[in-house]
């Protein structure tokens, strides 16, 4: 069967889409172990040790792709509920809700890795940098969207509402992250400024990209498993799903 | 439709003038707030020209945050909110006169206080005039980011608290370049980096906030 | 394996010990708390599908 002979859009239907996650999310998972496990390999065993910041660093392999992480979910997460408000596709928002808590989850893992690793290099377990702040306002903005689904009782309504405010958050996020590093410029005195990462041997680059893609893949397994646990619960109701169900 | 809009801005600060009790408790909560800070800090004049900018700004930030509620809530509960929707009139606008009443009756009054609360907290004179401007440029941002709150958790059950956990993030910017401003002054550097960021950020929020809390409304409005 | 001369001296990562490990192991309880969560999810909605 040719690419152009297969309906694309067919899978825009939470019906279609359903049984494609099931067979995709083992996939990306699988990746996502096996890029992981090479990652860490170079992470730990192939990168040299950091003359400046010690072995400490290695922590670096994890905190900056799931920074990566945190920022390019909620940009995605963005981007479906964009399409859903403007196609008023139900499989777009139900992706942007499956995104949120891996979102939420990366963000939480850069916060906790960025303080262990300030820690021995900053002396200090939290330092108002203006990633850090960026990063923890990310957390509020990720909480935020997901209280807002939870505590809305229509399914439709919650989607779109969710929708709203995270394109609203995806226009803050670039203005907060400037107003911080301003803040930063005014308070010189009270923050630490940070040691300028030395030109990065190869190695560590191409440890934290494998790392990175890990990551990726591990969102998108993720994303599927529970966007699968989302259309099962809104079309508990439909023939098709109990049909399904009968069939596997 | 001007006529129109205008009988509705007029009807909105009618009706908070009815009933005063709302607006004057947000405006006592601001003095309260702001007084207790040195009762916590303690009173050294340094200590306190040193945490006052922020405390005053992060107070009218709370302060305007409380009466969020009003902005739609009332409407709502009694039904004239779906009247003003099928107004004549592109929703766009309705909210953003409804906006223009909730910060004349919200932020304006803060922006007249703040001064006089300023002088609790010793700062100087132009710390002072620097304290009014940014307030005057930053509570229009407030009311225009919470209108998008407001809508968004229109009629939610535990809406008060989820306004909050929505809106304060989105304030932070606001917070950081009014505080900076004021500070910047008070300690003898140039204000106007602050507040022309915070005038960039206003225009910013006239032109799309009242787009995405009329989009919000009718969400919540389906 | 080329500048790790004993298994104590990779544990110890030159004195950074602690910080390494608690990062890597609590990265690894995120990744996996989520997808158990995800797993009982499925499961609970298995299991009330079955008694519908």
């Amino acid at each position: 069967m040719g690419f152009s002979t297969i309906h694309w859009y067919r899978y825009a239907s939470p019906q279609a889409f359903y049984p494609l996650a099931g067979t995709l999310a083992p996939l990306f998972l699988a990746i996502a172990m096996g890029l992981g496990l090479i990652g860490l390999f170079i992470a730990f065993f192939v990168a040299p040790t950091d003359f400046q910041q010690g072995e400490a660093y290695r922590i670096i392999f994890i905190h900056v792709p799931a920074a990566w992480m945190s920022m390019f979910i909620y940009l995605v997460m963005a981007c479906w509920g964009a399409v859903g408000l403007a196609l008023n596709a139900r499989l777009s928002f139900m992706m942007a809700q499956a995104l949120a808590p891996t979102g939420a989850m990366f963000t939480l893992v850069a916060l906790v890795t960025g303080a262990l690793w300030g820690k021995p290099m900053w002396g200090a377990w939290w330092v108002w940098d203006a990633r850090l702040t960026s990063e923890l306002i990310l957390l509020f903005l990720y909480l935020g969207a997901m209280a807002l689904h939870s505590a809305v009782d229509e399914p439709r309504r919650a989607d779109k509402a969710f929708a709203v405010f995270a394109l609203v958050g995806a226009i803050n996020v670039p203005i907060i992250y400037f107003s911080v590093k301003w803040w930063n410029t005014l308070h010189q005195g009270a923050s630490i400024s940070l040691t300028k990462a030395p030109a990065m041997a190869a190695v560590m680059l191409w440890g934290m990209l494998i790392l990175a893609l890990a990551c990726w893949a591990y969102s998108i397994g993720a994303a599927m498993l529970r966007v699968r646990c989302i259309i099962a619960e809104r079309e508990r109701e439909a023939s098709w799903m109990n049909e399904m169900r009968e069939a596997e | 439709m001007n006529a129109m809009l205008r009988c509705l801005l007029w009807r909105d600060l009618q009706l908070v003038v009815r009933r005063k009790s709302d607006a004057v408790a947000a405006l006592f909560f601001f003095i309260i707030a702001t007084s207790l800070f040195p009762l916590g800090v303690g009173s050294e004049p340094a200590l306190l020209r040193a945490v006052g900018p922020g405390v005053l700004w992060v107070a009218a930030l709370l302060s305007a945050m409380l009466s969020l509620n009003r902005l739609f809530a009332a409407d709502h509960a009694d039904g004239s909110l779906e009247q003003l929707v099928l107004m004549p009139v592109p929703l766009t606008l309705t909210v953003a006169v409804k906006t223009l009443a909730h910060w004349l009756t919200s932020g304006l009054p803060l922006v007249l206080l703040a001064p006089l609360l300023g002088l609790q907290f010793d700062l100087a004179g132009d710390a002072l005039a620097v304290l009014t401007l940014s307030l005057l440029l930053g509570t229009p941002l407030l009311s225009l980011i919470g209108a998008i709150g407001a809508a968004l958790t229109l009629g939610v059950r535990g809406g008060g608290v989820l306004l909050a956990v929505l809106v304060l993030p989105l304030y932070i910017p606001v917070l950081i370049f009014g505080a900076g401003a004021v500070s910047a002054c008070a300690h003898g550097m140039s204000p106007w980096g602050g507040l022309s960021l915070l005038g960039a950020l206003l225009v910013l929020g006239v032109v799309f906030a009242p787009f995405a809390a009329a989009a919000a409304l009718r969400v919540s409005l389906e | 394996m080329m500048h790790w001369n004993s298994t104590g001296e990779f544990f110890a990562m030159g004195g950074y010990g602690f910080y390494v490990w608690v990062s890597y192991g609590l990265t690894a309880l995120c990744l996996a708390g989520e997808l158990w969560m995800l797993h009982s999810r499925r499961r609970r909605i298995e299991r009330a599908g079955d008694e519908a």
